[in-house]
């Protein structure tokens, strides 16, 4: 791992300071303007808030890896659609329910499959045909979504198991199941990025992939491997997301790629590649979701997140352009 | 085969595979169900395809020009949402001239920050996309729109009437498609915009203005929007927030599979009007031959990636990406 | 040394491309310890040879020999596996990545679960950067070392393997002087311990500082080796051109007219400082100097794609202030820039069309571009300029460098400049139509007009220029008229060796 230079802590600490500024402007103005009557910050509203980041941010994770690759997964909605369906109505297969409360984890490994060979069928695209990861997976999004509706027509699909509610349920150390799986996938990820040599593989392709194939790196089997863990990700916040709800419908998981990529670009990703953090995306998914629920909080109307979220994303874009300035001599192209 | 030259076949496939295609599906659907060929459901459609073929219009231009456009579909909502709004507020004329006015403004931030601040237009469509459907939201107060006096007034024109028994929609994308594609084809514009997208170093050394070009595209672009927000207004006489959600991604996978380039600098309005109808008619005629709309959507899964496969292994002259 | 194996050897190595011979019969070798200079001109072969070497291409004919061994190139990995390595011109670096992680590139140290061990990257990266003597850990991130650091990275690289060969592409192209005695100190390291270097550059004067011998191709075949302390660059230059240098001086003189371009004290911020010339209608003035002198961004700045800091630029005796391309335009200004593929060109479009572009606005009858119009334009420079092309309906990446070039030239020609400015005219173009372009430019002075030549090549100076403007490290160091030029001077005015004198 290299050192880090001035604008790199600059860059990696201004997610985390926009969160503090997010935690102070809400508090300060829901209490001036004492529209609600419950603080902001008090630990349970927090401890939801992380929960309700679970199922974007779980996504947004594995969309880090994947854009520091160099690519971009636009598929993981539909992904996460179908792993639903499959979680749920596997429960109901009879041979799964004979098996009573042992057809849970059974469940949860078809749904976490269907994600992974999705993902795999993304991935081996991309490697085989050389076509964009942006058009091959803009397609899948489609076909995915395809396939959602082949599953079960237009009908929502339906299925409460209480054992997998009760798990949902959960609070361990006063956090929530869903907040578990959010930081340990962090973690494993973290580790995997900064520790592994798959990791730092991930970063050299995205930075420079000709260097990275003239040195011998596998670019393809990386991409492949890669798509697996996004489709696998995709197909986990799915499911701990359904065990809780216990009904999906269709339509469900529309537009989370691009609540994904918000998060990932928030958190300072480089879309072309070869820079990005995870811990920053995680930042990037806590601000969205504190953004939501401020908002509530001091009364404004929900609609008026997005509108916000937006433009902060082009602000972002735009200190940034004016981070990498080269000043006045520069080329005018 | 083997009297075949391999490279010819890939090169005419490459050049003119998207309209073999076309041919294909349309002889394979009359022939499994006749009815697919008549007027009717040609005309039926061409005309469900009009809302989503003039945005794809617009979007031609601005992908030509080298960049993306994946707040469309957020766009069409806030357009069909404001001009139903005001109908009762302000009558149809002026309601229609503020909400183009409205919608051309909102091209012409983004062609500002895309073209003369040259953020990255993926980001910033994709900023605009959560932007603008907050700013409709805002507008309608999260309720549907509905003109309240549904017979008493001419707006229902543009979406439901006939002129010599055209249906108006139709109408409106052809007349727009032809004049696109001249503005695209034959004009000095066009070629601008072909020139910023294929080479933008070299074009601004040919002495052509770069930000002035691409923020055209995106005026354009919204133009196109504009009038397919119209079009669904007058033909649904109300609508939710969402009527347009998702449109983007759909609008982009008929450019492209009308063969242009996401690289930009290549692609034609013809082309894309064909990568529309391929949509409409396979929609169609999957529906004909009694197959579930879902089925569509795998379809075109299979069929954009074969296009665009087709299209770069020509192009690099060998089928598998030589990637290891 | 006649007893020694050669630690690499090529023997009658031929490659063709669809209608070149690119390498013909080209043989060579590298003696263990010794820096063989690899000498031609640009389109001679040198990097279709190296791209043999590499394993790029695969050649028709010919063998190559690691020691006695004959080997099968197959990949720049497998050349590397083999122990031969390159020190690219363009850098191929991860520039997020750490110094370590970019030496040991696809080759990270492993311990349990796929983890780096970063340990032993590190002390094996320490090992490789002390032998090399810099003055960097191997925790900095690659993107924040100067130019010099990355390439002692890239040499960095090298030494992973224990190489027998390392060869060596223009790496001096973007260093400082004070750089380059570090990159010539590593070099002779690398040779104390037997490494055999190849060493392609254009720069005689590091040639004859750092190498044993020199092999030259010209037009893709070898045209011998010298031992370098038993000639000179004269010696050199009429291998690599094949005819002498003072035939190829202009000595054709014509009438010129006024004034048509002055620049005065322009400068532009740290890269280029206080130039002033002047250019006759009539005129060829040539800007010689090594890459990075500065000669492009004064171009550059003419041409309104860069704002001066200070100066004046002055048309006919008037100031004018040029801030986009479409002022130089209008102002008559036209340039030819150095780049013909990222710049010049939009390499999907057809001829026409790239040719007509800057007038496009002009070219129209009502709102439509005119064919008739766009067509008499290119049928009359294609004429004019000798472009071979099929029609005008053919796509621009197909032509050759040379038909390329010229449609770029016709490209300005036909908006009918003042002043036209052309920036590196022959970069790799065949000699054939080389000579071509050098006449035009010629023949453009003698239709009156005011014509800049930027190039590093300096038979290709010396042949079309009437003055010559020699620059080094943003200033301007001398004037020369082609009566008073001498490759001598020349050379020492470019390469900061007459800065001392001057001041």
């Amino acid at each position: 791992m290299a050192t880090l230079n001035r604008k790199d802590y600059i860059k990696r600490s201004a997610i985390w300071g926009f969160i503090v500024v997010e935690l102070a402007f809400f508090a300060i103005v829901g209490d001036v303007m004492s529209v609600s009557d419950r603080t902001f910050l008090s630990l349970d509203n927090m401890l939801l808030l992380l929960k309700q980041s679970a199922p974007i941010g779980i996504i947004a994770l594995g969309m880090t890896i994947i854009m520091i690759n160099g690519n971009i997964d636009l598929s993981v909605g539909a992904t996460f659609a179908l792993a639903a369906i499959v979680l749920l109505d596997s429960l109901t297969w009879p041979f799964m329910q004979a098996l009573g409360d042992w057809a849970i984890p059974l469940a949860w490994g078809f749904a976490l499959m269907t994600g992974v060979v999705l993902g795999a069928i993304n991935g081996l695209i991309v490697w085989k045909t050389g076509v964009d990861a942006f058009i091959v997976t803009l397609a899948s999004m489609l076909g995915f979504r395809g396939l959602v509706f082949m599953y079960n027509g237009e009908q929502p699909t339906s299925h409460l198991n209480w054992t997998l509610v009760d798990f949902a349920e959960a609070q361990f150390l006063g956090l929530h199941t869903a907040t578990w799986f959010l930081l340990g996938v962090a973690l494993i990820l973290w580790l995997v990025m900064t520790k592994t040599v798959h990791g730092r593989n991930a970063y050299a392709i995205g930075n420079n992939r000709e260097a990275a194939i003239n040195a011998g790196i596998r670019v393809g089997p990386h991409f492949m491997l890669n798509f697996m863990l996004i489709g696998f990700l995709a197909a986990l916040s799915a499911v701990i997301f359904y065990s809780e709800s216990g009904s999906v419908n269709p339509n469900d998981g529309m537009l989370y790629e691009l609540w994904a990529i918000t998060a990932v670009v928030l958190g300072g990703t480089k879309l072309a590649g070869g820079y990005g953090s995870i811990i920053s995306t995680l930042g990037g998914v806590i601000a969205i979701q504190l953004l939501r629920k401020g908002l509530g909080h001091i009364g404004a109307d929900t609609q008026t997140v997005n509108l916000v979220i937006g433009l902060i994303l082009i602000g972002v874009l735009f200190l940034d352009r004016q981070l990498n300035r080269q000043g006045k001599e520069e080329l005018k192209i | 085969m083997a009297q075949f030259n391999k490279s010819d076949i890939g090169a005419l496939l490459a050049k003119q595979g998207i309209l073999i295609a076309f041919a294909v599906f349309m002889i394979g659907f009359t022939l499994a169900n006749p009815r697919f060929i008549e007027l009717d459901n040609v005309s039926g459609v061409i005309r469900s395809s009009a809302i989503l073929g003039v945005m794809a219009l617009g979007v031609t231009f601005v992908v030509i020009g080298g960049n993306l456009d994946l707040s469309v579909g957020s766009m069409m909502s806030f357009s069909t949402i404001v001009v139903l709004d005001l109908h009762d507020k302000l009558g149809p004329g002026l309601a229609i001239v503020a909400m183009f006015a409205l919608t051309l403004a909102l091209g012409a931030f983004i062609g500002f920050l895309v073209g003369y601040l040259k953020l990255n237009s993926l980001i910033v469509t994709l900023g605009m996309l959560s932007a603008i459907h907050g700013l409709t939201l805002t507008w309608s107060g999260g309720k549907n729109m509905d003109i309240a006096d549904k017979s008493g007034t001419w707006f229902a024109f543009f979406g439901q009437a006939r002129v010599m028994g055209v249906p108006v929609p139709i109408l409106i994308f052809a007349l727009l498609a032809v004049l696109l594609s001249l503005l695209l084809a034959k004009t000095p514009f066009g070629r601008k915009v072909y020139a910023v997208g294929g080479n933008g170093q070299a074009a601004t050394f040919s002495g052509i203005p770069r930000a002035r070009v691409v923020f055209m595209t995106y005026l354009l672009s919204a133009f196109c929007v504009a009038t397919a927000g119209l079009l669904q207004a007058s033909r649904s006489m109300g609508s939710q927030n969402t009527v347009g959600q998702g449109m983007e991604l759909e609008v982009l996978a008929a450019v492209i599979l009308g063969g242009a380039s996401l690289l930009g600098g290549s692609g034609t309005v013809v082309k894309t009007v064909i990568g529309v109808l391929i949509l409409g008619f396979i929609q169609s005629g999957l529906l004909l031959v009694g197959l579930d709309f879902y089925v569509q959507y795998i379809v075109t899964w299979i069929i954009i990636i074969l296009a665009v496969w087709l299209d770069v292994a020509a192009k690099r002259g060998r089928l598998w990406s030589p990637i290891a | 040394m006649t007893e020694q194996t050669p630690v690499l050897r090529l023997e009658g190595i031929v490659k063709t491309f669809p209608g070149v011979r690119a390498l013909d019969d080209v043989s060579f070798s590298v003696m263990p310890g010794e820096v063989h200079a690899l000498m031609g001109e640009n389109g001679a072969g040198k990097s279709t040879l190296m791209k043999v070497l590499g394993g790029i291409h695969a050649p028709d004919s010919g063998q190559i020999f690691i020691g006695e061994e004959p080997v099968v190139m197959t990949s720049p990995m497998q050349a590397k596996a083999s122990g031969v390595v390159f020190i690219h011109q363009e850098l191929s670096l991860a520039d997020e990545l750490s110094v370590a992680e970019n030496i040991f590139l696809g080759e990270l140290p492993l311990k349990g679960f796929g983890r780096v061990d970063w340990k032993k990257l590190h002390a094996d990266t320490d090992a490789i950067l002390k032998t090399l003597n810099v003055g960097f850990d191997s925790t900095k991130r690659v993107g924040d070392l100067s130019i010099a650091n990355q390439q002692m990275v890239e040499i960095g690289r090298a030494l992973t393997v224990n190489p027998r060969a390392v060869i060596f592409d223009e790496p001096t192209a973007s260093l400082t002087d004070a750089e380059k005695v570090v990159l010539f100190d590593v070099i002779a390291d690398l040779q104390s311990r037997g490494v055999g270097i190849v060493y392609i550059s254009h720069r005689m004067e590091e040639i004859f500082r750092i190498t044993d011998r020199i092999s030259v191709l010209r037009d893709g075949q070898y045209r011998g080796t010298l031992t370098t302390a038993e000639t000179d660059e004269e010696e050199v230059t009429q291998l690599m051109i094949g005819r002498k240098l003072d035939l190829s001086r202009n000595e054709s003189h014509h009438e010129m007219g006024d004034v048509a371009l002055e620049v005065r004290g322009l400068s532009c911020g740290a890269l280029y400082q206080d130039v002033n010339f002047s250019v006759r209608r009539g005129e060829v003035l040539g800007f010689y100097g090594l890459v990075g002198a500065g000669r492009t961004e004064i171009a550059e700045t003419i041409f309104g794609l860069r704002t001066p800091s200070a100066g004046q630029i002055l048309l006919d005796s008037q100031e004018v202030h040029i801030s986009s391309p479409i002022d130089a335009l209008r102002h008559g200004i036209s340039l030819v820039p150095e780049n013909r593929k990222s710049q010049g060109l939009v390499l999907g479009m057809n001829c026409r069309d790239n040719m007509t572009l800057p007038q496009v606005d002009d070219l129209t009858a009502g709102p439509f571009v005119s064919d008739g119009a766009e067509i008499a334009i290119f049928d009359q420079y294609r004429d004019k300029l000798d472009i071979r092309t099929p029609g005008w309906r053919q796509i621009v990446g197909n032509l050759s460098g040379g038909n390329q070039q010229k449609i770029v030239i016709g490209k300005w020609l036909s908006m009918r400049p003042e002043v036209l400015i052309v920036d590196e005219p022959t970069r790799g173009i065949d000699v054939g139509s080389k000579s071509e372009i050098h006449n035009l430019i010629r023949d453009l002075a003698a239709q009156g007009y005011a014509v800049i030549v930027i190039s590093s090549e300096m038979p290709e100076v010396l042949h079309v220029s009437d003055r010559i403007v020699a620059m080094y490290s943003g200033r301007v160091m001398r004037e020369f008229t082609s009566e008073e030029v001498t490759e001598d001077n020349l050379i020492q005015a470019i390469s900061g060796i007459a800065a001392e004198k001057v001041a």
